[in-house]
C-alpha cells in the first residue's frame, strides 16, 4: 500500500522539482534519471511483494477514511478547472468552458456538501492493478529517460519553439503520477480526478510548441477528453445519487440488476472509448502527432489510451451480453478494421503508428466488450504486448527523425545499411507487432478464439479483414527498411545515450515477453481470471494454448533469432555478384538507369498507399459518421432505459 | 501431441511433397497444353526444372537476399509439416504468412523496380487471401470444435456439407495463392509476365530453386487443405478427397486458361467480396445452427 | 541428371526487322510446341539458360546485351538467331550496326535464315542443349565458367591487334 502511495505522490514531487530547474543542466538529467529509475524500482518491488506476500490472486483494499485527502483533491480539481478556463479564454475556445464546468462543478458540489464522501476503501489492488503498475512504471519511466535526450535534440532542430523543456519533463512526471493514481483508485471520484489530470496534461503536452496547428490539435484532444469526462461525471452522479454506489468494485457486484447499472456502465464505457481514441474520437490521437515524440509515445503506449481500455477491461463482466457491451465490441471491432485500412494510406511514420495504435486499441476494446474469459485473457495480453512493442516503435521513429531529419516511412529506404542499430530495433518492433509467433499475434490469435467463444460473427469478420490489412502496412514498412542500396554507407550514430538507455531495455523486453508470456499466463493471469469471474466458468477456456503449440512457436522464434547466424553460414559460399535487373539499362550502381536518350535517370521506388481505394479523404469522414451515429443510438437507448425504466 | 502417425505423416510429406507437387504441376501443364491443342511437356517437368536450378550457379545482388530466401523455404516447409503432423490450423497459416513475409523481404532487399513491384503485389495478394484463409480455419473450428487437424479429420460427415461457403471461398483464393491466371499478378508460372517474374525476378540458380521448392511444398499444403474438406473418419474418404482435389485442380487449370490477368484493384475487391459473402454467410449459418 | 531437360530461353530482340521474332514466337505455338522439350520462354536473364538473340547489334543496344548476358547464371549458351544476329545480315553496312551478336558476347550456336524457320530454330536449340550439358560437365570437372562480356571484349581486342 505504502509503495502505491509512493508511486502516486513521488512523480508529482519530481515534477515540482523539475519546474524549478528550468535550464538544461546535468543536474536536471540526473533528477529525471534518478526519479524515473526510483519510480521503476518501486513499481517492480511493489509487484514482486504483491505476488509473494499479498493474498494473491485476491485483492486488497485500503484507505477508508479520507476526509482530509478529499479536501485536497477538491482544491486540485478547482485549480485544474481554473487552468483549463484560463487557457480556453486565452485562445477563445469558449465551448471548452462549458465542457469543463459540466464535468468539474458537480464534482465540487459532491465534495463540498459531503454527499460524495464514502467510508469505503478508496484504493484497491489486484492483479490487473499490478500489471498496469508494471507497464506504466517500466515503460513510462523509460520514456521519461528517453525524453531527456530527445527534447534537447528537438530544440536543436526547432529553434523557433521556445525552450520550456523543464516544464515539458515535469508534465511527463505528472502524467506518470496521475496514471498510477488512476490505476490504484477504486473510488469513482478519485478515478475521475486522476482521469481529468491525464486529460489536461495531454492537452498541455500536445500544445507544447504553441504553433497554430499544435494549439488546434491540443484543443481537439481536450474537448474530446472532457466530453468523455462529462460521461464519467454523469456515471458518478447516477451512482451516488440513485444507486448509492461509490466504488468501481461495488458497481461490478451489481451485475444481477442490469436495469440499474446500464446507465452508469454505458457512460463509463463511453468515457473509456473517448480516452482510448476509438472512432469517432480517433482524431485527437492523430492530432497528438504534432507534439514531440515522448508525448506521443507516452500517450500511446503507456498511459493515456491505456487508461481507456483499462477501464473497459475492469467493466468487462458487466459488458458481457449487454447493450453497452455491444457498443464497445462493435465500435472496437469497427475501429480495428477501419484504422488498419487508414494506416495503409499514410506515409508519415508517426501517423502509421497512431493509426495502428487506434486499431490495436480497438481490438482490446472489442475483447473487453465480449466479457468472456478467453477474450479478456487476450485483451490483457494485448495490452501488455502493445505497451512494450509500440513504445519501442515510437522511440525508434523518434530517434530516426532526430538523426536524419525525417520520419517518413519512404525516407527509411535502406535503413538496414545506413543505420543498422535502429533498423534492428525497428525490425524487432515490427515483427513483434505483426508476425506470429511473436507477441501481438499470439494475443490476436487468442482474441479470435475469444470472439468465437462469444459467438460474435461480425467481430470475427472484422478481425479477419483487419489482420490482413494490418499485415500489409507493417510488411511494406519492413520492406522499406530492408532495401539494400548498393554502395550506401553507414551514417554516423547520432542517437543519444539516454535514448539508447530507454530503447535497448524495451527491445529486450519485447523479445523476452515472447518467451515469458506462457509463464505470465499460467502463473498470474489464469488464476486471476478464474478468481475474478467464477460465475463465467461455463465458458470454455480455450485461450490457453496447448503445450504442443507452444513448442512449435518456440521453434519458430528460435529460428528467427538464429537468422543472423544462418546468414553468416550461407554467405560463406561466395556467389557471383550481379547487377539488379533493370531491363539491361542499369548504369552499374543499381540506383539509376539509362533512358531512351542515353541520359542517366535515378530510379525512385515508392510503396503503395492505395489512396484511391481507401484514402483518408475518402473513408475517414464516413467511418466517423457511422461510428458516431452508432454510439449516439446506443447511448440514447441506454440513457432512456437506465433513467426512465 | 506428437505420435507415431504424425511423425510418419511429416516424414512422408517432407520426402514426397516435391514429387507429388511436380506430378500435379505436370498434369496441370499437360492438361493446359491439350486444351490449347499442344502436346505439352513431360509429367515430371517441374522436377527437372527444380533439379536444373539446383545445379546452376547462383548469383546474388546483396548479402541478405540468400538468408531471407532460406528462411522463406524453411517456414514454408515447416507450415506444411505442422499441417500434416496434425497441428493447429491457425499456426499453420501463421507460419505460412511468415514464409511469405520473408520472400517479400527478399524481393524488397534487391532494391530494383520489378522486384519491388512484385513484392508489393504479393503483399496485396496476401491481403486479398488472408481473410478467407483465417475464416476457413474459424469455419473448421466451429464445425468440429477444434483447430487441430488431427481432431478435424475425425469428423463423421464430410465437412464440405457443413461449410460449402467456405469451400467456395477457399477455392477462389486458391487461384490467388497458387498463382493462377487471372490473379497471378505478383509472379507467374507463365513466362513473359509484364513485370518479368516480379517477386522472384532477381533470384537465380540455387536460390531461385529454393523458392520454387518452397512453392511445391506450399502447393501440397494447399491441396491438403482442400482435402480436409472431404476427409472423414471413414477409411475410404481419402479416395473421395483425392477425387475432389483433382476436380478442383482441373477447374484451376481451366480458369487459368480462359481468363486474362486482372488489375490489382479488381483482385482485391473480388477476393474480399467473395470472402465476405461466401465466408460470411456460411459463418453466420454455423453460429445459428 | 541433365540440365538440358529444362532449358529456359531468354529472347532478346536486337535491331531485328521482327521477322525472326515472329518465328521465335511461332515456335511456341501448337504447331511446333517447344514446350514439349521443357523449354520456357522466360523473360528474365536471371532465370534463363539460353540467350536467344535476334537482329544485329547497334550502338544503342550493345551495353544492354552485355549486361543481360552477364546477369545470366552459369552454365549458359548464346544462340544467334537469324542471319542478322549471325553477322549483321543485310543491315551489316548500316551506319549504326556494329555487327552480329558475337561482336559483344561469345556465341555458341549460329542459326542462319532470313527469317529463321521454326524448324531450324528448334534444331539450333537442340544443338545448344548439347553444349549446355557439356558446359555443365566442365563446370563440375574443371571449374569452367563462361567469359564475362568484359573478358570477351579484351579477348577480341587482343585478337584484332
Amino acid at each position: 500500500m505504502s509503495e502505491l502511495g509512493f508511486l502516486i505522490i513521488f512523480p508529482f514531487a519530481v515534477a515540482v522539482l523539475l519546474m524549478l530547474l528550468k535550464k538544461d543542466s546535468i543536474l536536471r538529467t540526473v533528477v529525471v534519471t534518478v526519479g524515473a529509475l526510483a519510480e521503476m524500482a518501486v513499481a517492480v518491488l511493489f509487484s514482486l511483494s504483491y505476488v509473494i506476500h499479498g493474498d494473491f490472486p485476491g485483492e486488497s483494499a485500503y484507505l477508508t477514511h479520507t476526509a482530509s485527502t478529499d479536501k485536497v483533491i477538491a482544491v486540485c480539481e478547482a485549480l485544474l478547472m481554473i487552468l483549463v478556463f484560463s487557457q480556453a479564454i486565452r485562445f477563445r475556445k469558449y465551448y471548452i468552458l462549458l465542457l469543463s464546468a459540466a464535468g468539474t462543478l458537480p464534482m465540487l458540489w459532491l465534495d463540498l456538501t459531503g454527499i460524495g464522501e464514502s467510508m469505503k476503501p478508496h484504493i484497491r489492488i489486484d492483479v490487473l492493478t499490478m500489471i498496469m503498475v508494471l507497464i506504466v512504471g517500466i515503460v513510462g519511466s523509460l520514456i521519461c529517460i528517453y525524453a531527456v535526450g530527445y527534447i534537447r535534440d528537438y530544440h536543436v532542430h526547432h529553434d523557433d519553439v521556445t525552450d520550456r523543456s523543464g516544464y515539458f519533463l515535469a508534465m511527463l512526471f505528472v502524467f506518470l503520477g496521475a496514471m498510477m493514481g488512476l490505476i490504484g483508485s477504486d473510488n469513482l471520484s478519485w478515478m475521475y480526478f486522476f482521469w481529468e489530470i491525464t486529460s489536461v496534461c495531454s492537452f498541455l503536452l500536445i500544445g507544447y510548441s504553441r504553433t497554430g496547428e499544435a494549439v488546434t490539435n491540443s484543443f481537439r484532444a481536450l474537448w474530446m477528453n472532457l466530453l468523455g469526462g462529462c460521461g464519467f461525471m454523469a456515471a458518478i452522479l447516477f451512482c451516488v445519487l440513485v444507486a448509492n454506489i461509490y466504488n468501481l468494485s461495488e458497481l461490478l457486484r451489481f451485475s444481477e440488476i442490469p436495469g440499474l447499472v446500464i446507465f452508469p456502465v454505458s457512460m463509463l464505457a463511453f468515457a473509456a472509448l473517448t480516452k482510448s481514441a476509438q472512432m469517432p474520437f480517433s482524431r485527437w490521437l492523430l492530432g497528438a502527432m504534432v507534439a514531440p515524440t515522448p508525448t506521443s509515445a507516452l500517450l500511446h503506449s503507456a498511459t493515456m489510451v491505456k487508461a481507456g481500455v483499462y477501464l473497459l477491461i475492469r467493466l468487462s463482466p458487466l459488458l458481457h451480453g449487454s447493450l453497452p457491451g455491444t457498443m464497445v465490441t462493435a465500435t472496437g471491432g469497427f475501429t480495428f478494421f477501419a484504422a488498419s485500412l487508414l494506416a495503409i494510406t499514410v506515409s508519415d511514420g508517426k501517423k502509421v503508428l497512431a493509426y495502428s495504435t487506434i486499431s490495436n486499441l480497438g481490438l482490446i476494446a472489442a475483447a473487453a466488450g465480449c466479457g468472456v474469459k478467453s477474450a479478456m485473457w487476450a485483451g490483457i495480453m494485448l495490452l501488455i504486448f502493445h505497451a512494450v512493442t509500440k513504445s519501442v516503435m515510437f522511440m525508434a521513429v523518434g530517434a530516426y527523425e532526430n538523426s536524419t531529419g525525417s520520419r517518413d516511412v519512404e525516407d527509411m529506404h535502406g535503413m538496414i545499411v545506413r543505420v543498422p542499430k535502429l533498423a534492428f530495433v525497428m525490425t524487432v518492433g515490427i515483427f513483434g507487432m505483426s508476425v506470429v509467433p511473436l507477441g501481438m499475434c499470439v494475443a490476436k490469435w487468442a482474441a479470435l478464439r475469444g470472439f468465437i467463444d462469444s459467438g460474435n460473427v461480425y467481430l470475427i469478420m472484422f478481425l479477419c479483414f483487419g489482420s490482413a490489412s494490418t499485415l500489409f502496412y507493417w510488411v511494406k514498412w519492413l520492406g522499406k527498411i530492408f532495401c539494400v542500396s548498393k554502395d550506401s554507407e553507414r551514417q554516423e550514430d547520432r542517437v543519444r545515450k539516454t535514448e539508447w538507455a530507454a530503447i535497448y531495455p524495451l527491445t529486450i523486453m519485447t523479445v523476452a515477453l515472447c518467451f515469458l508470456y506462457p509463464l505470465i499466463s499460467s502463473r498470474i493471469l489464469i488464476p486471476y481470471l478464474n478468481d475474478w469471474m467464477p460465475g463465467h466458468s461455463k465458458d470454455v477456456f480455450s485461450a490457453s494454448i496447448t503445450e504442443g503449440d507452444f513448442i512449435i512457436m518456440a521453434i519458430m522464434i528460435i529460428c528467427i533469432c538464429l537468422l543472423p547466424v544462418i546468414m553468416v553460414i550461407v554467405n560463406r559460399i561466395q556467389d557471383r555478384r550481379v547487377l539488379s535487373y533493370m531491363s539491361g539499362f542499369n548504369t552499374g550502381d543499381d540506383r539509376s538507369f539509362y533512358d531512351s536518350e542515353g541520359n542517366r535517370q535515378m530510379q525512385h521506388l515508392s510503396n503503395w498507399y492505395m489512396q484511391d481505394l481507401f484514402g483518408e479523404k475518402k473513408i475517414l469522414i464516413p467511418c466517423l459518421a457511422v461510428s458516431a451515429a452508432f454510439i449516439i443510438l446506443i447511448m440514447s437507448n441506454c440513457a432512456i432505459r437506465g433513467l426512465f425504466l | 501431441m506428437m505420435n507415431v502417425y504424425s511423425i510418419i505423416a511429416i516424414a512422408a510429406y517432407l520426402i514426397c511433397a516435391p514429387f507429388a507437387a511436380s506430378i500435379f504441376s505436370g498434369v496441370d501443364r499437360i492438361v493446359t497444353a491439350r486444351m490449347q491443342g499442344r502436346k505439352g511437356p513431360g509429367l515430371m517437368q517441374a522436377w527437372w526444372d527444380l533439379m536444373k536450378l539446383f545445379s546452376k550457379e547462383s548469383t546474388t545482388v546483396n548479402d541478405i537476399q540468400k538468408v531471407l530466401v532460406v528462411a522463406h523455404c524453411f517456414f514454408a516447409v515447416f507450415s506444411g509439416a505442422v499441417f500434416f503432423g496434425g497441428g493447429d490450423l491457425l499456426l499453420v497459416f501463421f507460419s505460412l504468412t511468415m514464409a511469405e513475409v520473408f520472400l517479400i523481404l527478399a524481393a524488397y532487399s534487391v532494391n530494383a523496380a520489378y522486384s519491388e513491384i512484385g513484392a508489393q503485389r504479393e503483399l496485396l495478394q496476401m491481403m486479398a487471401y488472408e481473410p478467407m484463409i483465417l475464416l476457413t480455419a474459424v469455419g473448421f473450428y466451429m464445425s468440429t470444435g477444434s483447430f487441430g487437424v488431427a481432431q478435424i479429420i475425425k469428423t463423421d460427415i464430410p465437412l464440405v456439407l457443413k461449410m460449402p461457403g467456405f469451400f467456395i471461398g477457399f477455392c477462389f483464393i486458391l487461384i490467388v495463392k497458387l498463382r493462377k491466371s487471372p490473379f497471378d499478378i505478383a509472379t507467374s508460372h507463365h513466362a513473359h509476365q509484364e513485370i518479368i517474374k516480379g517477386l522472384t525476378g532477381d533470384l537465380s540458380g540455387r536460390i531461385y530453386g529454393l523458392s520454387e521448392l518452397a512453392e511445391l511444398y506450399e502447393e501440397v499444403l494447399m491441396l491438403g487443405m482442400i482435402g480436409l474438406f472431404f476427409i472423414t473418419s471413414d477409411p475410404l474418404s481419402p479416395v473421395y478427397a483425392i477425387i475432389a482435389v483433382s476436380a478442383v485442380m482441373f477447374v484451376m487449370s481451366f480458369t487459368d486458361n480462359i481468363f486474362p490477368r486482372v488489375k490489382w484493384e479488381v483482385l482485391l475487391k473480388l477476393a474480399w467480396i467473395v470472402t465476405f459473402f461466401a465466408g460470411g454467410t456460411n459463418l453466420l449459418l454455423l453460429t445459428l445452427i | 541428371m541433365k540440365i538440358s531437360r529444362s532449358p529456359w530461353l531468354l529472347h532478346y530482340d536486337g535491331s531485328s526487322c521482327n521477322g525472326c521474332d515472329i518465328e521465335v514466337l511461332a515456335a511456341t505455338t501448337p504447331r511446333f510446341d517447344v514446350e514439349r522439350f521443357g523449354i520456357i520462354n522466360t523473360g528474365n536473364p536471371k532465370h534463363a539458360d539460353i540467350f536467344l538473340c535476334t537482329g544485329g547489334i547497334n550502338a544503342q543496344n550493345q551495353d544492354v546485351v552485355r549486361q543481360i548476358y552477364d546477369q545470366m547464371p552459369d552454365p549458359k549458351v548464346v544462340l544467334a538467331c537469324g542471319i542478322c544476329a549471325c553477322d549483321g545480315g543485310i543491315f551489316k553496312d548500316c551506319y549504326n550496326i556494329l555487327g552480329g551478336t558475337d561482336t559483344v558476347i561469345p556465341v555458341d550456336v549460329y542459326v542462319p535464315g532470313c527469317a529463321v524457320r521454326p524448324e531450324a530454330l528448334i534444331d539450333g536449340v537442340i544443338k545448344a542443349l548439347a553444349i549446355l550439358d557439356d558446359k555443365k560437365a566442365r563446370m563440375k570437372k574443371e571449374g569452367y565458367r563462361s567469359l564475362t562480356s568484359e573478358e570477351y571484349r579484351k579477348k577480341r581486342e587482343t585478337a584484332d591487334a
